[in-house]
């Protein structure tokens, strides 16, 4: 197999891994199909901007949580709805997913369970961050390789 | 699933909230009103398929100074200023969708223009109040292809709509149930009268249609009636 036969067959089967195991859904394909010469970078801009909201938002959420005096689960909940549009308009599904259980635990006013919820979310986006960033270096490598993604 | 979704397209070059527009002469422009950044650039991407301009906007407040109908600025904005659709969130600080929408129905010169509404939230109190307020559309994140390809459906055929009697802006079904009633062909859209105040939009179409689009992040707890609390914990 030559070698640009050999990372398209790693990108396909990496990208195919990450649906598979529920890092990204639908939402994700569709944004690549997006991609195209005019915005040959779309993904990895989006991505960018969605990681940046997450580490803000995540951020936001740390310190509504840590207030001694009471926790403003409104506040909190605000952060985890912003959160749960991104990864929904990305496909981070796992992100997504954690958000929801996130705003039930916000209604509850519980804030052990939101404090559990920040920690996974914080996990699942490290965890995506990783995996995107991987997945953009071998479509780096296929692109630099004179292969294509489509 | 109820879609909405808005956005306004602007035909000439304007540096507004950073995003730097420099349209071809066959370009228009479109405006997005989006808080989220990622939602803001996805749906700019989207629209800017079939070589629309999309003009984003962070608030219904900077939409609103963007068609000129900001109470502040007092002017009306409409040199040359073409806008074929409004996409906007429903969510929003300081100005919601549905608050916007209704600016814009009161106003005499952008009351024709479709407005389409965003949620991440399926609410049907939410989608109805918007429809009976003359919403084209109201789309549940997120958006889609396919939902901006029906808007685009939307485009084309709103530059033939006339006004209804009070002219508060003419949602879907009260356009289909006219439509039933009257003797005319199937196609009465188009022979709806038009007045003065739409001249907006009696202009020749252009190929290419400006999308306004405008949404914000916010608390959506405050903006319902207690129905919504019914649809948080459904799947979503």
């Amino acid at each position: 197999m030559d070698v640009v036969s050999q990372l398209q067959r790693q990108f396909i089967d990496y990208s195919a891994s990450l649906h598979r195991e529920g890092f990204v859904d639908d939402q994700f394909t569709q944004l690549q199909k997006l991609q195209d010469e005019n915005s040959p970078d779309f993904v990895v801009e989006v991505a960018s901007l969605f990681f940046e909201d997450c580490e803000k938002l995540i951020n936001n959420m740390a310190r509504a949580l840590e207030q001694q005096q009471g926790v403003d689960f409104k506040q909190v909940d605000a952060s985890v709805h912003q959160l749960k549009g991104s990864s929904s308009s990305i496909g981070a599904m796992r992100v997504k997913n954690v958000c929801i259980n996130f705003r039930s635990f916000c209604e509850a006013q519980n804030r052990e369970g939101c404090l559990r919820c920040l920690q996974q979310v914080t996990h699942e986006y490290s965890l995506l961050k990783s995996k995107l960033q991987t997945l953009f270096r071998l479509e780096q490598q296929l692109l630099a390789a004179g292969g294509s993604i489509k | 699933m109820a879609r909405n979704g808005a956005v306004t397209w602007r035909r000439r070059t304007e540096k507004i909230d950073g995003f730097d527009l420099s349209p071809t002469d066959s370009e228009e422009v479109y405006r997005c009103v989006d808080d989220s950044h990622v939602d803001r650039k996805v749906i700019e991407r989207l629209l800017r398929i079939p070589l629309a301009r999309v003009t984003a906007v962070d608030s219904g407040r900077r939409a609103l100074q963007f068609l000129g109908l900001d109470e502040e600025k007092n002017s009306n904005g409409l040199d040359g200023l073409k806008v074929d659709l409004i996409i906007t969130d429903y969510c929003m600080p300081g100005m919601t969708g549905y608050e916007l929408l209704k600016k814009i129905k009161e106003s005499s010169a952008f009351r024709e223009i479709p407005v389409v509404i965003m949620s991440s939230e399926n609410v049907l109190a939410r989608i109805d109040r918007c429809l009976e307020e003359g919403a084209e559309d109201f789309i549940v994140k997120p958006v889609k292809l396919s939902d901006v390809k029906r808007i685009k459906d939307y485009m084309t055929r709103e530059f033939r709509v006339g006004e209804g009697e009070r002219g508060g802006g003419i949602n879907k079904r009260k356009l289909r149930d006219s439509c039933d009633l009257s003797s005319s062909p199937p196609s009465t859209l188009s022979s709806s009268p038009v007045s003065p105040a739409s001249s907006l939009s009696s202009q020749s179409p252009s190929p290419t249609p400006s999308i306004l689009s405008a949404s914000a992040p916010c608390s959506p707890s405050s903006l319902d009636s207690p129905t919504r609390r019914l649809k948080m914990t459904s799947s979503e």
